[in-house]
């Protein structure tokens, strides 16, 4: 061990293979860390999609919820939309939707045909409550609790797999909390 | 025929020109500042393209964004601030400095100096090369063979 110099390369190369290692066992990158999570939901001022009342986020408080972002030019929401459903009736939870970057008449046809899961569901057209929300695609999910609070944000479909192992817990620790 | 050529080929510039947003602003500080930003903010949706360059929807409307506060008359860093808050560091291509992203800012100048730290003792190294008065004797004998 006279010469530390000469282990420098094996011992760059167990902290190359480390970093690495680490590297593929990231996150996917489209996936963003929300900046959301613990600030109170947004303020806004829209319209609900079927009464054409405005509302504002104080609507959202008194109850946990589920607030899902979701438009008709989404595939994606089509699939989840099935699960909310679902959702809704095993576990009679208050689900808000974001009609998010949408046409009314198409929104309103597609809960008319697929079954409407949401309490109320808030008219986004040009996406700025979207912006507030840091939303940058859909579907999204956020959980907000009885404070109004963001606690979760979840980005992508809501499936089985991860309702179980992710948000129900969460969702069920407020509740019972 | 030249001047047609010129004329469709203005026409085609001026169709690409029109799918930019239209923002009016109040002086040309404000056109700078608006443009200064929408080319720093990484656009959320597309990964590696910043916000003036994406046409993605989620794009579009941080560019009404900035726009609006660029109007509002926030400064530069409490724009920053407002689309931080709102989607977090990755919107901005400078990660900033917190004991989370030290290995991303001190790393490479570290690993710099660690490279020519090694070079150096290897280059000593290699001059410091000495021999007892045998060895010297016997190189001789080698040499003079």
């Amino acid at each position: 061990m006279k010469r530390p110099v000469f282990f420098m390369p094996f011992v760059g190369f167990v902290a190359l293979v480390a970093i690495l290692y680490a590297g593929f066992h990231l996150n996917d990158p489209t996936h963003l860390p929300s900046a959301l999570v613990g600030k109170p939901f947004p303020s806004f001022q829209l319209r609900e999609l079927t009464s054409g009342k405005v509302l504002g986020q104080r609507t959202l408080l008194g109850k946990v919820r589920l607030v899902n972002v979701w438009a008709t030019w989404c595939p994606t929401c089509l699939h989840e939309h099935e699960v909310l459903m679902d959702i809704g009736e095993a576990t009679g939870l208050s689900i808000v939707g974001i009609n998010y970057r949408d046409n009314d008449e198409k929104a309103r046809r597609w809960l008319n045909v697929y079954g409407d899961p949401y309490d109320f569901t808030i008219v986004d057209t040009n996406g700025d409550l979207g912006v507030e929300l840091g939303v940058y695609g859909a579907p999204e999910t956020f959980i907000v609790d009885a404070d109004g609070i963001i606690r979760f944000r979840h980005v992508g479909d809501v499936n089985d797999r991860n309702w179980n192992r992710e948000l129900l817990p969460i969702v069920d620790a407020l509740i019972d909390g | 025929m030249v001047s047609s050529l010129i004329s469709g080929l203005l026409g085609v510039w001026v169709v690409g020109v029109s799918t930019i947003d239209v923002f009016e602003f109040e002086n040309e500080a404000e056109r700078r500042r608006y443009n200064a930003l929408i080319a720093e903010f990484r656009c959320p949706k597309c990964l590696n393209t910043n916000l003036s360059g994406s046409d993605a929807p989620v794009a579009r409307d941080l560019r009404r964004t900035v726009y609006r506060l660029v109007d509002e008359g926030l400064a530069d860093d409490q724009v920053r601030r407002y689309l931080q808050d709102r989607y977090g560091d990755f919107v901005l291509y400078d990660p900033p400095v917190r004991t989370d992203t030290w290995a991303l800012w001190f790393g490479p100048p570290l690993l710099l100096l660690l490279g020519i730290w090694v070079l150096g003792r290897i280059g000593t190294r290699t001059k410091k090369i000495s021999l007892s008065n045998e060895e010297r004797a016997r190189l001789e004998a080698i040499r003079k063979q």
